[in-house]
């Protein structure tokens, strides 16, 4: 394999109707028409999506690893926000 | 569409075994040179594609076979001169360019083709039907690809040209009728001339003048007669198989 200059492209699949795209995984491509076919190849060979997008990974704007303890630790304390306070009354399943 | 049935229902007439073959070994030769590309294509994600096509025609090759005989006594222990594939599919892999042509002029046909079979009645309509799916993704792939490379830099455009012309004279060939294969010859050719003629123009290439048919243009694989680089191929795709009949894992 020789080295290539071909942009890297983030994958999300959605599986099913109703249900949302997913981050597959990411893949190189030289434009974004082949880049959702080499998508289908790699990520929907077994019958696993409805609906392919591509992203250039380049247009990812991502947190920051350093920034991780502002970003997230704030909320590691406050359970209040969770619903967990609540009887769940008897017979319901889906909650 | 129901109709009512008023006789019994007319056996499905058995598949004319030279036909299956000549349509079974298109898909076995070009699934297995396809497969000469694993570990060597330009890039992970293109070797994948490359794969992909392979194994849909092996999926084919195995059908069509299976309705001659043994498919592995047919794909292993038959000589070279029994082969009654196009002179096309058994062309080298050459570079990227030579490849994707390849696979251009003969997804198109091969489209053009199960879109027919798989409109009418014969006995390998039920294949087409199935098959026209994977085949019309063949020839969007080559499709694309030969855009891209003809209208690219410099150096794809003269390997794309170079290589739509070498080819150029194996592509009449896949329009003598094959006996037992009932389909529009004439008009399949007329529609694949339109149809790569237009994909070579946007890709900025010239249809190639040379004769595609005639004393000076090749082809006679339906016949069996091969090219020089088919034994070889044959030679790597049944030694395992003769060297250890039988073999399984």
């Amino acid at each position: 394999m020789t080295n290539t200059d071909w942009p890297l492209w983030e994958v999300f699949v959605r599986s099913r109707r109703g249900l949302s795209h997913t981050h597959a995984g990411s893949l190189h491509a030289p434009d974004a028409e082949l880049a959702l076919r080499n998508a289908r190849d790699l990520y929907t060979r077994r019958g696993e999506g409805v609906s392919i997008w591509v992203v250039p990974s380049s247009a990812v704007t991502a947190s920051s690893p350093d920034e991780k303890d502002p970003f997230f630790e704030p909320s590691a304390d406050k359970p209040y926000r969770h619903p967990t306070f609540y009887e769940i009354p008897e017979g319901v399943k889906h909650l | 569409m129901t109709a009512p049935e008023t006789t019994a229902a007319p056996t499905p007439s058995p598949a004319p075994t030279a036909a299956a073959l000549a349509l079974g070994d298109d898909a076995l030769v070009l699934s297995h040179r396809l497969g000469e590309w694993a570990g060597h294509a330009p890039v992970l994600e293109e070797e994948v594609a490359l794969a992909n096509i392979a194994l849909d025609l092996l999926g084919q090759a195995r059908l069509l076979l299976s309705m001659a005989g043994d498919e592995d006594d047919l794909a292993y222990l038959r000589e070279e001169r029994a082969f009654r594939n196009l002179q096309l599919v058994e062309q080298e892999n050459g570079d990227f360019a030579h490849t994707i042509v390849r696979q251009l002029y003969f997804s198109t046909y091969q489209h053009l083709l199960y879109a027919e079979l798989a409109a009418g009645a014969g006995p390998f309509a039920p294949l087409a039907a199935k098959a026209v799916k994977e085949v019309a993704y063949h020839r969007d792939h080559a499709e694309q690809w030969a855009l891209r490379l003809g209208d690219g830099t410099a150096e794809s455009h003269e390997r794309t040209r170079r290589a739509s012309e070498a080819l150029w004279r194996f592509t009449g060939e896949m329009f003598q009728p094959v006996e037992g294969v009932d389909v529009d010859w004439k008009g399949m050719e007329a529609a694949w001339l339109a149809s790569v003629g237009e994909v070579l123009r946007r890709a900025t290439l010239t249809v190639p003048e040379g004769p595609r048919t005639g004393a000076w243009a090749a082809g006679a694989g339906r016949q069996g007669l091969h090219t020089e680089s088919f034994g070889r191929m044959l030679a790597e795709m049944q030694h395992l198989h003769r060297s250890h009949p039988g073999a399984s894992w």
